[in-house]
């Protein structure tokens, strides 16, 4: 049933590789945790520490602890740091009022293609934006050719860890952690001390909060939150839990072809100053016209078989009007198949993917499915 | 009952099969198997009644990760079907080589049976990959 072969030149290489994988300064962490280790991207990330379900469970129930120190920082300083980000990215870092803030935003090509989702933070010595591992060396090639004839510096932090705390009981550990500053925060707003930055946001759709802090002092937030019986959760949890908030993930619901008006990303465009000309801005404007882009859906099915990325989904019986998966899990919050879809525009209820030979019909609605523990999944009516 | 009873072997592809009663297999899949699928959240069983050829596809298996086809180690009809399975599919997980059994087969020839990889033949198979 899984079948996988590995000739000795595989082997060889797999040896070499393995001795190039990058390490987190957590690895000896999750080594103590008994996760189970995969090369995600070039980094050996946990995927799981036993089960990926039990782990969701926990972030939904109660709260978890995630290494993301694979995550790219990169800093701008320089006098014109604020015009290098401005034109670099889709989002208004001028929107950012206070030192700390922080943005999603799409980084785009001429084309209006998004080459990387981020969280862009104003910082007092300029910008951070935190970046895809996944796009690193194409993000870091892209701000350079851009950057040239910007009074800026551009630093990649690889000194700096990053750890999600998240889940409701995930606030409780601020006192703990020496981050009570943050308790009165809102969402996207940070704090910074010893050399800490923490900040109200997260990937999986609960309460909860980042930090991101030099390698050195990463060790000890870590064994201080598992002491206070909060379990680590991998990868695979990480990926569920996104899905379940409708989180984007690089390379499934966008790429560079993609632009964020077919991927539930119109909002992180910001027009407000019209004199602002970021990348990609024209090409979006012509889209916006042409009105004839496909849009990300949200996918739930009642029959027991999960919808995979890539597979394909008609508007249609005659299995016309196609569109295509882009991420497909099993929801452990709502225990049944969910889906997020890229579709044509049409405001169909109900579309069919092909699953074991047969056509099986699926519920559209909203991109979103489960936030602070509660189903928002709403079907079209 | 003869030599045979209780012993297991198995497929390269993962499953087991087991005689634990004379002419009939039961049959699995191996705990490397279900470590390498992850949490398993959906299992398709054959009817009873079905007859299935050696290496036939008889089952599917889903996890969060993966669906797999799980493909009957001897040739025979199925005569039981774990139901909990359906329900309980994490039995697989946790214990899949007792509780976690997919379904028995009235296998018609049981020659085929010493061919199977025995456990030390599949373990070596699996460091292998």
């Amino acid at each position: 049933m899984v079948k996988t072969t590995f000739n000795l030149k595989v082997k060889i290489y797999v040896y070499i590789y393995c001795s190039l994988i990058q390490k987190t300064p957590l690895f000896n962490q999750h080594i103590n945790a008994k996760a189970k280790m995969v090369d995600f991207h070039g980094w050996s990330m946990p995927i799981n520490y036993g089960s990926q379900l039990a782990e969701h469970e926990e972030v939904r129930s109660s709260c978890g602890i995630f290494d993301v120190s694979h995550m790219t920082v990169i800093d701008f300083r320089g006098s014109e740091a604020r015009n290098l980000v401005r034109k670099l990215i889709s989002n208004d870092v001028d929107a950012l009022k206070e030192d700390y803030d922080g943005m999603y935003s799409a980084m785009l090509n001429e084309n209006a293609g998004v080459i990387d989702d981020l969280i862009a933070y104003k910082m007092e010595f300029g910008y951070r934006l935190v970046v895809n591992c996944a796009r690193r060396e194409q993000d870091l090639k892209w701000i350079s050719s851009i950057s040239s004839g910007f009074d800026v510096e551009i630093d990649e932090r690889i000194d700096l860890a990053m750890i999600a705390i998240q889940g409701p009981r995930s606030l409780d550990l601020l006192d703990e952690l020496g981050l009570s500053s943050l308790k009165t925060k809102k969402r996207f707003q940070g704090t910074y001390e010893n050399e800490i930055l923490a900040v109200k946001t997260g990937y999986t759709g609960e309460k909860g909060f980042e930090i991101i802090l030099p390698n050195e002092k990463s060790e000890l937030i870590w064994e201080k939150t598992l002491n206070a019986g909060v379990s680590p959760i991998g990868l695979a949890a990480r990926d569920t839990l996104r899905l379940e908030a409708g989180f984007n993930l690089y390379g499934f619901e966008m790429d560079d072809s993609i632009s964020p008006l077919a991927c539930n990303m119109a909002w992180t465009i910001s027009w407000q100053d019209e004199s602002r000309d970021f990348i990609g801005k024209d090409a979006l404007m012509q889209k916006i016209e042409e009105a004839n882009y496909h849009e990300l859906v949200g996918i739930v099915l009642d029959e027991r078989t999960i919808l995979r990325q890539g597979q394909k989904l008609y508007l249609n019986e005659n299995k016309e009007l196609e569109g295509v998966v882009t991420s497909g899990t099993y929801s452990p919050s709502l225990k049944k198949p969910i889906a997020l879809a890229r579709l044509p525009k049409k405001n169909k209820k109900t579309c069919f993917a092909e699953a074991r030979g047969k056509l099986i019909k699926a519920k559209i609605g909203s991109p979103r499915f489960v936030i602070e523990g509660k189903e928002v999944f709403e079907e079209r009516k | 009952m003869n030599e045979l009873a209780n012993q297991i072997r198995y497929l390269p592809s993962h499953e087991w099969g087991r005689i634990d009663e004379e002419g009939v297999l039961t049959v699995g899949i191996s705990n490397h198997a279900q470590d390498l699928l992850g949490d398993i959240v959906f299992i398709e069983l054959p009817e009873i009644g079905k007859q299935l050829d050696a290496e036939e596809e008889s089952a599917i298996v889903e996890s969060v990760k993966a669906a797999s086809d799980i493909y009957a180690p001897l040739a025979g009809e199925v005569i039981e079907i774990n139901e909990k399975l359906i329900d309980e599919p994490e039995t697989v997980n946790a214990s899949p080589l007792e509780e976690g059994w997919f379904y028995k087969i009235k296998v018609i020839d049981m020659e085929g049976f010493e061919d199977l990889m025995t456990e030390e033949e599949y373990k070596a198979s699996c460091l292998e990959e």
